[in-house]
């Protein structure tokens, strides 16, 4: 933890605003440069600036869910994405796509490349703050 | 009944088995004991069928992409064997409940037990060499695992290691033997292997094929050089040695080797081999089992000879010879089955297995002494005992065989020493006096205990008196599995006067005398027992010894901890391998025309340039990280000036956690006590230059060769059509190579996981 309060201003107001960029960069990586992996090393990016203002337990508090459990539900996404394929008798991920018009938004393309995006971008996460966390705790 | 029911039954035994045990507590016995009942009642009902000579297959498709099925198959010699699986598996299941009776893990032995069980009937029943392999390797781990029942002991786990070792070892030979079958026949199906005996026995590959399947079955049933794991596996619980290592497991050898004698035998090569490793096995068990005091070690050594018994017979293979052999191999499961039990009976009830300690138990275990008894002089060969039968065919068939009249006078010999060795097992101990110490049982036990071996006495004597019993529906189908041609078995106590019972009575008469002038005998005995001592079992040692020094040793040399070590050998191997096969292959000449590059581009490669000569020489850690984070920045402005935003993005945010994490590790670090001299750092700039230049060099060769049509013209055009995306990149990573992705965050994370583990374990450790 660095003991700083220019970085604890900027780190209160850019950690949200990076999160948010990295939802937005996950979302439009499928037509535009993005994506659940360079979503997910944002994401991380954030929480760690977070983590280095305030200190780790700050941090943690702040995410609200242990990277652990995060890991695990993001490898379960990006697993349970291959699993639709199977049940319509395709090779396993196969990518299947839904895609809704609803009103105001427009259509929504919805698919399992987009959940298996997800679980990328979740473990991503995990993987960077368990690894950079657990080095800051460790002293 | 199903096959796949007898097949898989025991498997599936295998998994509730803790809980019969938990919930049946004493009972638990009695009640897995209907599993392997309802297999002999199940095998039984396919008896009239199989004895017609037919085949009962049962087979469901496995994988039908690779053509594979999951396929049974009953005939004579796979009805044989699993009735004397089931059979005497239901008898250790009752067994082991009243011998592991105050046991709080034996629910764990059931589990062993009937996964062995189900292994084994799998083994027996394959009707295709790949699944055959796989339960051949199941069974040498149960018996792994019930040699090392008592793991607590040293002796139980080395002893356990070292029959997996021989035994699976073996295996592998026997799976190189399967392949090249399977090259040479065109197929893995048993019965198709069975057409194509000819063209196998005139293939070129034919005597390494034979020689490494043999290696298989020698290494499973002990055949010398490979028996010395035997008599260390009883180490095991009694049951085990009765059942594994006795009745049914180092039979699966015998079994192999009766397999493929349509395939394989009949050659003059597969008698070479196969008669005198038999031979050798059979007189050398007999000879070792003599000096034994222990009484399980005695009744191994024995095992060992009588493998070696069935597998000369089998090599023999005249149509004499086979029937002998599957008499034989019923007769030696029943007493053999038996006696071990009895051995297990007064282990439990004196504490001693020594015969030394061990006399006039008639008296105190009358009942287990009437088992005892038929027993030993089934394993003697005296009538009205089946043994007496079995033995008649052995020598019969040895007389008619035309081989050479060594093997007879080692069988007669072999023999002999099993009429020796039956007075002590069925006299001396129930009648005749304990030489030292005389240890007393106080009782015989339950039921469980001697129940079991009475009944297979008792089945010894009915065969012998009423020999015909199973003799046409059950030896003979075997016989004709085996031979290919249609058999008839005609059992019978008495031949009348001819050769085989003028040698069976000499046989009985060297035993006996044998026996009375044992003290002469023991001293030249041990010596030759010494002298086998230093033969293939430490030979086995050393070599095992040797490969574990040499592997320690080289562990040692290449993982010397060193990070900077494991990447110079990495960094070096691989650029040697590139230039190597650039000198052999030449390569197309490399286009390098710097002049059309963009200003800016030469610019940044200057920074970057000079910042990687600057890491290289930097005096402070942190100086060369942020040397390395300018090289890492700059090839990201690359992307950017080449149009690669995902890469550049990517490549930037990869750029900042490092740096970090890196700051972090350094942070933990102890100062530099030396700094790296500066010829270590011109070695380091000048290994980091190679590497470097050479994957230069193979990406520009890579751009001036076009071995396919470019890919990338693919993933553009359906892109958007088949995966509706834009973007490239992203949709290669989560939709066209989705599973490489996946597997690529699995590796992350398991690396993650890998780093915090060792992090608290490092904390949690007190620092030397």
């Amino acid at each position: 933890m660095m003991d700083s309060v220019i970085l604890r201003v900027a780190a209160r107001w850019l950690s949200p605003i990076l999160l948010i960029l990295a939802l937005v960069v996950l979302y439009r990586g499928h037509n535009q440069p993005g994506g659940g992996f360079i979503g997910g090393l944002m994401a991380a990016g954030g929480l760690v600036l977070y983590s280095i203002a305030f200190g780790t337990y700050a941090a943690r508090k702040y995410l609200r869910i242990d990277p652990q459990t995060l890991l695990v539900i993001g490898l379960l996404l990006a697993f349970s994405s291959a699993l639709p394929a199977l049940i319509v008798g395709e090779p396993l991920m196969t990518g299947l796509w839904h895609k809704p018009t609803i009103p105001v938004l427009g259509t929504l393309p919805l698919g399992t490349p987009l959940l298996f995006d997800i679980g990328v971008f979740l473990t991503v996460i995990s993987i960077s703050l368990l690894i950079i966390w657990s080095l800051q705790e460790d002293d | 009944m199903s096959l796949f029911w007898i097949a898989l039954g025991a498997l599936a035994t295998a998994l509730v088995a803790p809980w019969v045990r938990r919930f049946a507590g004493g009972a638990a016995g009695w009640l897995l004991a209907i599993v392997p009942v309802s297999f002999v009642v199940g095998l039984f009902g396919h008896l009239p069928v199989v004895s017609t000579g037919e085949t009962v297959r049962h087979a469901i498709a496995w994988i039908p992409t690779f053509g594979l099925t999951l396929g049974f198959t009953l005939d004579g010699l796979g009805l044989l064997f699993a009735l004397i699986i089931s059979g005497i598996g239901a008898i250790i299941a009752i067994y082991a409940g009243a011998y592991l009776r105050n046991d709080p893990n034996s629910g764990r032995f059931y589990t062993w037990l009937f996964f062995f069980m189900g292994a084994m009937l799998g083994l027996v029943l394959s009707d295709n060499l790949l699944t055959l392999f796989v339960f051949w390797e199941l069974t040498s781990i149960s018996s792994f695992l019930l040699i090392g029942y008592k793991h607590e002991y040293t002796e139980s786990r080395k002893a356990a290691l070292q029959a997996l070792l021989v035994t699976a070892g073996g295996g592998l030979a026997m799976l190189a033997g399967f392949v090249l079958l399977g090259q040479i026949a065109g197929t893995y199906e048993i019965a198709g292997l069975l057409e194509h005996a000819a063209a196998i026995a005139g293939h070129p590959l034919y005597l390494p094929t034979t020689i490494l399947i043999l290696i298989g079955a020698f290494t499973k049933s002990a055949q010398f050089p490979f028996h010395f794991w035997l008599p260390n596996a009883m180490a095991a619980p009694t049951p085990v040695s009765a059942y594994l290592h006795s009745a049914t497991m180092v039979k699966a050898g015998v079994f192999l080797i009766a397999k493929m004698t349509p395939i394989l035998g009949g050659t003059s090569e597969w008698q070479a081999i196969v008669v005198p490793v038999g031979a050798v096995t059979m007189l050398l068990g007999a000879i070792m089992a003599l000096p034994q005091t222990d009484l399980k070690r005695i009744l191994a050594y024995t095992t060992v000879s009588a493998l070696g018994t069935l597998t000369m017979m089998l090599g023999v293979g005249t149509e004499y010879a086979i029937k002998a052999a599957l008499v034989f191999l019923l007769v030696h499961a029943l007493y053999k089955g038996a006696l071990f039990l009895v051995a297990g009976s007064i282990d439990i009830n004196s504490g001693t297995r020594d015969i030394n300690r061990l006399g006039k138990l008639a008296r105190l275990m009358p009942i287990t002494a009437v088992a005892a008894v038929l027993s030993s002089l089934s394993m003697a060969g005296i009538p009205p005992l089946f043994g007496f039968i079995g033995k008649e065919l052995l020598y019969e068939a040895s007389l008619t065989s035309g081989g050479s009249l060594l093997w007879l006078v080692m069988g007669v010999a072999t023999n002999a020493i099993m009429v020796w060795l039956a007075v002590v097992l069925g006299w001396k101990l129930w009648f005749g006096r304990a030489d030292v110490n005389a240890a007393e049982p106080s009782t015989e036990g339950t039921l469980g205990l001697w129940g079991g071996p009475v009944l297979l006495a008792m089945l010894g004597l009915t065969l012998g008196l009423v020999p015909g019993l199973l003799s046409d529906s059950l030896i003979g189908p075997a016989a004709t599995a085996v031979l290919g041609t249609p058999q008839s078995v005609k059992l019978a106590i008495w031949h009348g006067v001819n050769t085989a019972l003028l040698l069976s009575i000499a046989t009985i008469a060297l035993g006996v005398l044998g026996y009375a002038a044992r003290g002469f005998v023991d001293r030249p005995t041990a010596v030759f027992r010494r002298l086998l001592a230093i033969g293939p079992e430490s030979i086995w040692e050393r070599g095992f010894a040797g490969l574990l020094t040499f592997g320690k040793a080289q562990a040692r040399f290449w993982q010397n901890g060193y990070l900077r070590y494991y990447l110079i050998t990495i960094l070096l191997t691989a650029t040697a391998l590139i230039i190597w096969t650039f000198v052999r292959d030449g390569g197309a000449p490399i286009t390098w025309d710097i002049s059309t590059a963009p200003f800016y581009a030469i610019a940044v490669g200057v920074v970057v340039l000079v910042a990687a000569g600057f890491a290289v020489f930097a005096n402070t850690r942190l100086a060369a990280v942020a040397a390395v984070g300018v090289v890492g920045y700059g090839v990201a402005l690359y992307y950017v000036l080449f149009s690669a935003p995902d890469l550049a993005i990517t490549q930037i945010l990869i750029e900042t956690l490092t740096v970090i994490l890196i700051v972090l590790v350094v942070y933990r670090l102890p100062r530099f006590r030396t700094k790296a001299s500066l010829t270590v750092r011109w070695r380091d700039g000048l290994i980091a230059l190679v590497a470097g230049g050479t994957m230069t060099a193979l990406v520009l060769q890579a751009r001036a060769v076009q071995l396919q049509p470019t890919i990338s013209s693919f993933f553009g055009e359906s892109a958007w059509t088949e995966a509706f995306g834009r973007n490239v990149v992203n949709v290669i990573l989560v939709d066209f190579r989705a599973l490489d992705t996946f597997g690529e965050i699995v590796v992350l994370a398991v690396a993650a996981l890998g780093v915090v583990a060792l992090l608290r374990f490092a904390s949690a450790e007190p620092s030397p």
